[in-house]
């Protein structure tokens, strides 16, 4: 039971780092490099608003998430769009794009380094425990984790029951044929990207509760939803959330019943067995 | 364009060739160091603590009194500066890059025991002293053997080692606490080495092991780690463990209630980002560093905070400090930049630093140090240490506060 639930809040934490980028790749088709800035960019808003104003970082989120939404639809708007527009097929689009957000994650650096310096930001928010069937968990964590089922389920009723949600997933599947039948491709690719970038952000705003930041860390959380994303499968959703879970729920499994030093290894080796299995993820479509 | 980039730079060069001369004899006027460190990844945030703000504070302490007396009158220091990017390579193309093309004066030494490591032949093959800051090894013999203008003020991992089992034997013996430890360490470089230094250790001094595990870095979720570590139920929690889960350990030790009477994390305890996170539920956390209180010491920390505007840690910053009081007396003692000369005051004096009056490096290494420090109100006072008679004495851990 200890370890479900462990594995659970894990989970939770995983799928607020991958679900932002599977949004921005299964969608927009941006292999955002610079998601894991973007998610330290949100943290770096919850340290700064937790020490200026002395108010639960949960706050910090009115902010984080419209300036996320924001900063993230100029980047498609003004950064990507020129290369949508350049590239002949799907395979130089991700080039390219693989070039430039890995660029953009150095900008992104050098501006936190500029404004924040490079220590170590952390403070204590809800450090406390909290009794689940008599054993104690972090409370912060299970913020995190109804904060990522929030995000997660929001994010599946809107795709699956709206008609907005219908565009982006149209978009998703094919953008030639979306566009054929007069959906704004563009306009739909930069809304899931900016959508996507206020995921990782708001995502980082919740981490930072319990994870220690600096500047230069964003690397981590990228490689960790690249992972997810690819594990799930591109394009769904649910793929991200599934694979985050599983992914949690067998780390876990493995500090406590194996060795705590084994959990990277086996997330790996759960990484090959999926794409052995099934190359396209969990979700992903078997493409023609 | 790189070929065209190239050329320009070699006709500018052509150019400055008949009034190099006269630049040089104006740029006589301040003293050219140069400082190599990680601004960015993986060691970046230690290094924005202890590194880069001690050279800062250094350089303006320095000018703020006139510059070094050296023998050619008065100079001020300018520094120069590389980000090395946590990439050993990179290490070692700064500190070539320092001593070919900008010929500094003196090169600072670098952040990281494997990157001072890494950049010892290149400071040896240009004669450079290279007095290794956060650098803690076990090769010391061997490396000061081979390299002569290669100094050391950290210590060994031994000694860290065998300082840290020290105070919980010593703890144990006068019945303060019971001998069962649960020891966890991360799985990199320095964890490992101080672990497998560790174990006979503790077993020699009587202890019982109830729980020895390492976790990889970078790990996102210590409460496995943490549960099964309180289940072994332990007199005493040893971690040897690096920055980011020394945090994770700690607050995952805080939420289980690990109600240890000695708990004790390597490396990050000394910065002043853990008790900033964890205010007073620190109190009695023992770790690696520690420093003796004094009024230079507190006189330190209050113009570190004023010049820099960044808190010091306990442990390796005023080690920094220590080796610049140090190079500052030898500068001036030599009144050149005499390499060699240098090396040979460094191994000839002692000297009168922040802590204190006979700082003794003449053997290539620190002659006192301290190695374990433990948050006592408000400050993380040395209680264990090598060459040092009288420490502040340990108190047990009880509970976390709130």
């Amino acid at each position: 039971m200890d370890v479900i639930i462990i594995g659970l809040l894990l989970g939770g934490t995983y799928a607020l780092m991958a679900v932002g980028l599977q949004l921005q790749y299964g969608v927009a088709r941006i292999m955002n490099l610079a998601s894991g800035e973007t998610l330290v960019c949100g943290a770096f808003g919850a340290v700064w608003f937790f020490t200026a104003y002395k108010m639960s970082p949960l706050y910090a989120l009115i902010g984080v998430v419209p300036a996320a939404f924001f900063a993230n639809w100029a980047i498609y708007r003004f950064m990507m769009l020129p290369l949508v527009r350049r590239a002949k097929n799907q395979g130089q689009l991700e080039v390219d794009s693989i070039l430039a957000t890995f660029g953009l994650s150095f900008v992104a650096i050098g501006i936190l380094l500029a404004l924040f310096g490079g220590e170590f930001l952390a403070y204590s928010y809800l450090a406390t425990p909290f009794s689940i069937l008599g054993q104690p968990y972090a409370l912060n964590r299970i913020v995190a984790f109804l904060g990522a089922a929030v995000v997660c389920v929001g994010l599946y009723i809107w795709l699956h029951h709206t008609r907005a949600g219908l565009t982006l997933r149209a978009v998703s599947v094919n953008p030639s044929a979306a566009g054929l039948v007069g959906i704004n491709v563009a306009s739909t690719s930069a809304l899931a990207f900016a959508l996507g970038g206020a995921v990782s952000a708001s995502g980082g705003t919740l981490l930072s509760m319990f994870l220690n930041f600096d500047a230069s860390l964003g690397v981590i959380f990228t490689l960790k939803a690249l992972v997810i994303v690819i594990m799930g499968g591109v394009g769904d959703i649910r793929g991200a959330i599934v694979a985050s879970f599983i992914l949690g729920l067998t780390e876990t499994a493995v500090a406590t019943y194996l060795d705590p030093g084994l959990t990277l290894a086996a997330a790996y080796v759960l990484f090959i067995v999926i794409l052995l299995v099934r190359p396209e993820g969990l979700f992903g479509r078997r493409s023609s | 364009m790189h070929r065209r980039t190239v050329l320009k730079g070699a006709g500018a060069a052509a150019l400055a060739g008949p009034f190099g001369f006269r630049a040089a004899r104006a740029q006589d006027a301040t003293v050219k160091i140069g400082v190599i460190g990680p601004r960015t990844g993986v060691m970046a945030s230690g290094a924005a603590v202890s590194h880069f703000p001690n050279f800062k504070l250094w350089e303006h302490e320095v000018n703020a009194r006139g510059g070094l007396k050296m023998k050619s009158g008065q100079r001020k220091v300018e520094l120069i500066e590389y980000d090395d990017r946590s990439q050993p390579g990179e290490t070692i193309k700064a500190v070539e890059r320092l001593a070919a093309q900008d010929k500094v004066d003196f090169i600072m030494p670098v952040y990281g025991t494997g990157y001072n490591l890494a950049a010892a032949p290149i400071y040896a093959k240009y004669g450079y002293p290279q007095v290794t800051q956060a650098a803690v090894t076990d090769q010391i013999d061997t490396l000061t053997q081979r390299y002569p203008g290669l100094f050391f003020v950290q210590g060994s991992t031994s000694a860290f080692a065998q300082s840290a089992a020290n105070v919980l034997k010593k703890l144990k013996d006068e019945g303060k606490i019971g001998n069962k430890v649960a020891i966890v360490n991360v799985a990199d470089a320095f964890g490992i080495e101080l672990a497998n230094a560790g174990r006979p250790i503790f077993q020699q001094a009587g202890f019982e092991i109830v729980y020895d595990k390492s976790y990889p870095l970078g790990t996102q979720d210590y409460s496995p780690v943490m549960k099964a570590a309180k289940a072994a139920n332990p007199d005493a929690f040893v971690a040897w463990s690096y920055p980011p889960d020394t945090f994770g350990l700690a607050e995952q030790a805080k939420i289980e209630g690990l109600n240890v009477k000695a708990y004790y994390s390597a490396v990050a305890v000394a910065f002043p980002a853990f008790r900033a996170k964890f205010g007073n539920s620190i109190e009695n956390v023992l770790g690696a560093g520690g420093i003796q209180d004094s009024p230079e010491i507190r006189e330190y920390y209050r113009k570190h905070k004023e010049v820099t505007g960044v808190d010091a840690d306990y442990w390796a910053s005023p080690l920094y400090y220590t080796f610049l009081q140090i190079l500052t007396q030898t500068f001036e003692a030599v009144g050149s930049f005499d390499r060699e000369a240098i090396i040979n005051h460094l191994k000839t004096h002692t000297f009168k630093t922040v802590v204190g009056d006979n700082t003794d490096i003449r053997k290539q290494r620190l002659a006192r140090y301290w190695t374990v420090g433990q948050w006592q109100d408000g400050f993380f006072h040395a209680v264990s240490g090598v060459g040092f008679d009288n420490y502040k004495p340990v108190r047990l851990k009880t509970g976390w506060g709130t």
